[in-house]
């Protein structure tokens, strides 16, 4: 048994190589043409729906103020990102430390998620002002959840002989919490990251929308006012593009901070 | 080896031994799981408990790690009361238990790492007894690119190397397959051999029990109670051909005998 090599590191056989994207393009290709056959086609006017090249061209030429706006969604949503990440690891730990303050947390961290933006998005922007801080408190607001539920989660799904063992070695609650519980939860905090990130750059945007200087959703208000159709479409895009780039980003951020997660789904799997 | 003294029951009697249970009871509320069990261990033997599945093998585990009390009865070991929090012991759980996010090396340090000692100074400990345990190659890998067999390695290295006074192996080999189980009860009993570790092991396999045992502890259903205990008189080292030898088919023969008359019994009561 002794004789046989180490299994090699990484390298797993995998049904998924580069080309698990191709259907995807061909389904949004396909969509693309068909909008842009009828766009071009049926005489429906530019400022109800433009075509999608219209839309690249007008966003290219106003690219300037597209990037400089997408710039400042982009940090509300990072920043309001990290505050997210940071409450959902405190208030899991408290929560997975103590019943009595899991019961007495838990349905209020419930009702924060039923608060409706249009209503509470304005308020926070009277608090707080114009600048960065309230988009950043919203964001907050609506991705702290599913990291939280997510990382209490994970604790819970711990294996009970490894914590039992920790226990036989001496190890505390703070030992067992840091050796096995917290690892234990890393894949779920990244589930409920993607979760997150799905709808932050549109909270933002939301955000904006309710009172800001700069960001998509100033620029996509301006837009419509004065009728460029088209560059609100282009807009749109760019929202679309930055949030698949975050969502991959989780992926690339599993990768380095929990390199084991891939190889053990990848051996696994074989 | 030949320079260490055998250890016969005569002089297992003159010491004190490593751990001693006496007259151990414990009750779940109304239900009564043990029924004064009493086992003793020498320093340097490998003493098995046997008995059918449920029978509160493993509530004799949890009371020695200190997760629970017993109701009544004394566990000493050295001769002292076993504390409330004493750390004598270093359990091999019957899944290995091996964390995914670490390397072999990194899982095997974690007892040293519990008990305060830096990561540096772990792994040169544990590092000459890699090659010892097969394991030198695998250092680097993660546990679930190892086989059944090579886990149970790693979880047994990691339970030698936290330094305590006996070792509490739960059915070591339970979850791997017939072969497997075979060789790795080779490999441990040749390991034994060369360290002599004081080994407290629970099993439901009686030819594991007799292949790697000095003594045999025969519990009965529940509530538990020594029914038998039974010395294995084949010699050390030994080795596969042992398992069809004449004295180890009797002894297989025997516990076979008293663990099956112990359930009829307590189907009676």
């Amino acid at each position: 048994m002794s004789t046989r090599g180490p299994v090699p590191l990484v390298g797993g056989r995998r049904t998924t190589s580069g080309w698990g994207w191709l259907p995807a393009l061909v389904i949004i290709g396909l969509g693309v043409a068909a909008w842009q056959v009828y766009a071009t086609r049926s005489g429906v006017s530019a400022q109800i729906l433009p075509s999608p090249a219209r839309v690249v061209h007008a966003g290219w030429l106003d690219r300037g103020a597209l990037w400089t706006n997408t710039l400042a969604t982009l940090q509300e949503t990072l920043f309001g990102f990290l505050l997210a990440a940071a409450v959902g690891f405190v208030l899991s730990m408290i929560i997975d430390a103590s019943t009595i303050l899991r019961n007495a947390l838990m349905p209020l961290l419930i009702g924060s998620q039923t608060l409706p933006l249009v209503a509470i998005a304005p308020l926070v922007i009277i608090w707080f002002g114009f600048g960065l801080t309230p988009k950043i408190l919203l964001v907050a607001l609506l991705s702290f959840f599913p990291i939280t539920v997510a990382l209490l989660e994970g604790y819970q799904a711990t294996d009970p002989d490894v914590e039992r063992l920790l226990i036989s070695m001496g190890a505390g609650r703070w030992r067992v919490f840091r050796s096995a519980r917290l690892p234990t939860s890393m894949p779920f905090f990244f589930a409920g990251l993607r979760i997150a990130i799905t709808y932050s750059v549109v909270v933002a945007i939301f955000a904006e929308y309710a009172g800001a200087t700069a960001g998509l959703g100033v620029y996509i208000e301006e837009e419509t006012h004065v009728f460029r159709t088209d560059l609100v479409f282009a807009a749109v895009l760019v929202t679309t593009l930055v949030t698949v780039g975050l969502f991959a980003a989780t992926y690339a951020l599993e990768r380095i901070m929990i390199p084991w997660y891939r190889i053990s789904r990848q051996t696994t799997r074989r | 080896m030949t320079s260490r003294p055998p250890i016969t029951p005569e002089r297992a009697d003159q010491e004190a031994p490593k751990l001693r249970l006496d007259g151990v009871h414990h009750a779940y509320r109304d239900l009564e799981v043990l029924d004064g069990v009493s086992l003793e261990l020498a320093t340097g033997e490998l003493v098995t408990i046997v008995g059918p599945s449920g029978c509160g093998k493993s509530t004799i585990f949890s009371i020695l790690t200190g997760a629970t009390a017993p109701t009544s009865g004394h566990v000493l070991i050295d001769n002292s009361p076993l504390g409330p929090a004493t750390e004598r012991f270093a359990v091999m759980p019957q899944s290995d238990a091996l964390l995914p996010w670490r390397r072999v090396l990194d899982n095997v340090t974690l007892g040293l790492e519990v008990q305060g000692v830096s990561r540096r100074e772990a792994r040169e400990r544990v590092q000459p007894l890699l090659a010892t345990f097969g394991l030198e190659q695998f250092a680097r890998a993660y546990p679930f690119q190892l086989s059944g067999g090579m886990r149970q390695r790693a979880a047994l290295l990691r339970t030698v190397v936290q330094d305590r006074s006996v070792l509490l192996l739960d059915e070591p080999f339970g979850a791997l397959d017939a072969l497997t189980r075979t060789d790795m009860q080779a490999w441990l009993e040749s390991v034994w051999d060369t360290f002599r570790w004081s080994v407290l092991l629970i099993t439901h396999d009686i030819r594991e029990a007799v292949f790697l045992s000095d003594r045999i502890y025969v519990l009965s259903p529940r509530p538990a109670r020594v029914v038998a205990e039974v010395a294995v008189q084949l010699p050390r080292p030994r080795r596969i051909e042992h398992l069809s030898s004449p004295e180890f088919v009797r002894t297989e023969a025997e516990l076979r005998q008293v663990l099956h008359d112990a359930r009829g019994d307590a189907a009676q009561r």
